[in-house]
């Protein structure tokens, strides 16, 4: 019944979990790379250029100089759970990929394959579950720390996420009200094409000030400029994860890219089509709905997307500095909250002047 | 008084509406930063490019022989004298006979030394010279962990004998 | 499989309540009670109450529990700051605590178990679980939200007090701009205003939650 498990379905989805976390691991990787040369490209100068051609292999001789370094537990620190903060950083930074359908399903002979890990009918409250567990790893991390920059820190960036989870919560609230379901395969399907019903089919045109906020919220949970106050050097050293040394801080660091390419993921997903793109019915006519080919294309398209979101990310960390302790939590509970809900009205009111 | 004609007075009247959501500026931000990536970027790789230095360049200091390859220097002082810096040291001495291939005039510089530390590369030593024996070369000084070093001997400047 | 998945999550639950209770450092006990929440869920799982489950997680784990954080956090408990408690004390602790065990465990002793009914096994679902609220229950349902309405506003204004007069200088336009850090009268009642402020909107947080 329920866990009713066949061995060839639990050697596909192993297979497409370690290539996923593999994948998410690689990208994040490289996101570290292309943080580095979007700095550089905005500030008239050439970045990591010399460890391979273009400083390909930057990212590699960053991690073999984490791993070489040495490890340092500071002697006042509670010990597990300072050991425990990363890996709790890194565990709930690779979880929310599951969810995420990266391209229609694959027919070959009579087998399916579904190009997702679990189609749960909760998978937009499986993200906000996850979400809400990575502030562990930082809280953690930085009282565990026993140092008072790190655990001022770590309030920050708890405080911070709640408050923005809120709102990004009820401008999902509007998306949920017109797509009806919670599951994202579901919510994938719905912007099939491009153009649907003499309208874009596209969330993002449904929704654009539902999108605003989420994108808002999606930087502020993900702790990036100009929301990056529990990192903010001149204040707090360097934040939570300043006592820490070698991999673990690696770690730290890894987990915010990771996160970084989840939520553009979800919000590519979410508000973009994931992997829709235009004309894709007679793509799909030509080469055979359900056939490899298509998929490739489709996880290729969800892949431009999400890359298009990271840089963005990345374009505005280098563009607008930091705000303010009050001035993020005015803007979280007193511009977007109150925005949120009214979007979610105005979205219900209109999804039942249409119904009727 | 002013200086240049792109001062502009602060403005303090409270924001207005378009300002206060900030998206606008944000993007006008986004705008400047994007641009900016198109634009060529003036570095230089350095150990594979090198920028040509200006024909003005003062660099190490080196001591001159003369064409029968004798030390020109006479230990008059002129240069100590000359130095802003106070970075020049000398000591004189009487050639005695004998070591008339080697010094050029009957008094030569038994120790003479520069203290790199003090040296602003200023070149009036090079001007003051009577005797065209110092000069400031193209050399980049090389930097030293060791203060002693950096304390250049006679031995350190004078340049190698042609044989 | 079920019945070993009930086992396992079951044990999970019960260690980590203990260690709730047993452990001494309150951060530990708070990481115990968020393990317990997770079996819990696990638990809802099993019963194919999938929304319960997540929002369990969301809710307690997520929100609330990292509330209990900060506040144990921020009052820097340890062994140290331990208050000694006196024997009359320790001793009446434990008569107390022992007499509410008696009572449950008689109590337990003599109801009378009725084995439980196997019902649609759907009902925990999103779309089962909304219709039901919105329909058999609306009431009960409203009326909880008024009650959560009336926590957010009570903590509102117990965050309000105090600084009653002031409130025009926090939530004006000048903490908008950067041009009133000049006026250091008007910064300093600013930043008072404000810091308040911000645990009060994370309690709201807990009553909506």
């Amino acid at each position: 019944m329920l866990l009713a498990i066949s061995l060839a379905f639990l050697i596909e989805k192993i297979i497409l979990i370690t290539v996923i976390l593999f994948g998410s691991l690689g990208v994040a990787m490289y996101a570290t790379w292309g943080e580095r040369k979007v700095a550089a490209a905005m500030q008239d100068r050439p970045g990591p250029n010399r460890a391979g051609p273009f400083g390909l292999l930057q990212p590699l001789a960053d991690g073999l100089k984490l791993f070489m370094k040495e490890e340092i537990i500071p002697n006042g620190s509670t010990r597990w759970i300072f050991i425990l903060g990363p890996c709790l950083a890194m565990l709930t930074a690779t979880m929310t990929s599951a969810i995420i359908p990266w391209g229609p399903d694959i027919t070959l002979g009579s087998h399916t394959i579904s190009l997702q890990v679990a189609d749960v009918n909760i998978g937009i409250l499986y993200i906000f579950g996850v979400l809400s567990l990575g502030v562990y790893g930082v809280m953690l991390g930085g009282w565990a720390s026993n140092n008072k920059f790190s655990l001022l820190s770590s309030v920050r960036a708890a405080s911070q996420a709640i408050s923005y989870e809120l709102a990004m919560g009820i401008a999902l609230i509007a998306l949920l009200m017109m797509s009806g379901s919670l599951s994202l395969r579901t919510i994938v399907e719905q912007q099939h094409g491009f153009w649907q019903d003499g309208y874009f089919s596209w969330y993002v045109f449904k929704q654009p000030l539902g999108f605003f906020i989420f994108l808002v919220c999606a930087f502020a949970e993900l702790n990036r400029t100009p929301f990056d106050l529990a990192e903010a050097e001149n204040e707090l050293n360097m934040g939570y994860h300043q006592e820490y040394s070698s991999m673990k801080l690696g770690f730290y660091l890894f987990a915010e890219y990771i996160n970084m390419f989840i939520s553009s993921a979800v919000m590519a997903t979410l508000f973009f089509g994931g992997y829709n793109f235009p004309f894709m019915d007679q793509v799909a006519q030509a080469l055979g709905a359900g056939s490899v080919w298509m998929a490739l294309i489709c996880v290729i398209v969800l892949m431009i997307k999400v890359i298009a979101f990271i840089l963005l990310f990345m374009a505005v960390r280098w563009t607008i500095p930091r705000f303010r302790y009050d001035q993020l939590m005015n803007l979280g509970w007193k511009s977007l909250i109150p925005l949120a809900l009214f979007n979610m009205l105005v979205t219900g009111g209109v999804i039942l002047w249409l119904l009727k | 008084m002013q200086l240049t004609n792109r001062a502009q007075a602060v403005d303090r009247r409270p924001m207005n509406f378009v300002e206060k959501i900030y998206v606008p500026a944000i993007l006008k931000g986004l705008k400047i930063t994007i641009s900016h990536a198109f634009k060529r970027n003036p570095t230089i790789q350095y150990p594979e490019q090198k920028r040509p230095f200006a024909p003005v360049f003062r660099g190490l200091h080196i001591l001159n022989r003369d064409e029968e390859g004798r030390e020109r220097c006479t230990a008059c002082g002129l240069c100590a004298v000359a130095c802003p810096a106070e970075a020049i040291t000398m000591e004189a001495a009487e050639r005695l006979p004998g070591e008339e291939h080697l010094y050029r005039e009957e008094k030569y510089a038994a120790r003479y030394e520069i203290n790199m530390l003090r040296c602003i590369f200023c070149g009036f030593c090079e001007e003051a010279c009577p005797k065209d024996a110092i000069y400031l070369t193209e050399t980049v000084m090389p930097p030293n962990y060791n203060r002693a070093a950096l304390i250049y001997k006679k031995e350190d400047l004078l340049i190698p004998k042609k044989n | 499989m079920q019945e070993a998945l009930f086992w396992i999550v079951s044990f999970i639950a019960i260690a980590c309540a203990l260690g709730v209770v047993l452990s001494r450092n309150p951060v530990h006990s708070v990481l115990f009670l968020i393990l317990t929440f997770f079996a819990i869920s696990g638990h809802y799982i099993l019963m194919n109450a999938q929304f319960l489950a997540i929002v369990n997680i969301i809710v307690y784990a997520g929100a609330i529990m990292v509330l209990f954080l900060f506040v144990i956090m921020l009052m820097n408990l340890n062994a140290d700051a331990e208050p000694q408690k006196s024997r009359l004390v320790q001793f009446a602790g434990a008569l107390s605590g022992g007499a509410l065990f008696l009572v449950l465990l008689a109590a337990m002793r003599t109801a009378a178990l009725s084995p439980l009914e196997k019902t649609t096994n759907d009902i925990g679902l999103v779309a089962n679980l909304g219709k039901v609220l919105f329909t058999d229950y609306v009431l009960p349902f409203e009326i909880s939200s008024v009650l959560f309405l009336s926590a957010m506003i009570g903590a509102i204004i117990i965050g309000k007090k105090g600084d009653a007069p002031n409130r025009e200088v926090a939530s004006g336009e000048q903490l908008d701009g950067m041009d009133n850090l000049v006026n250091t009268e008007q910064l300093s009642t600013g930043a008072n205003a404000n810091l308040p402020n911000a645990f009060t909107e994370a309690d709201e947080l807990e009553a909506i939650s």
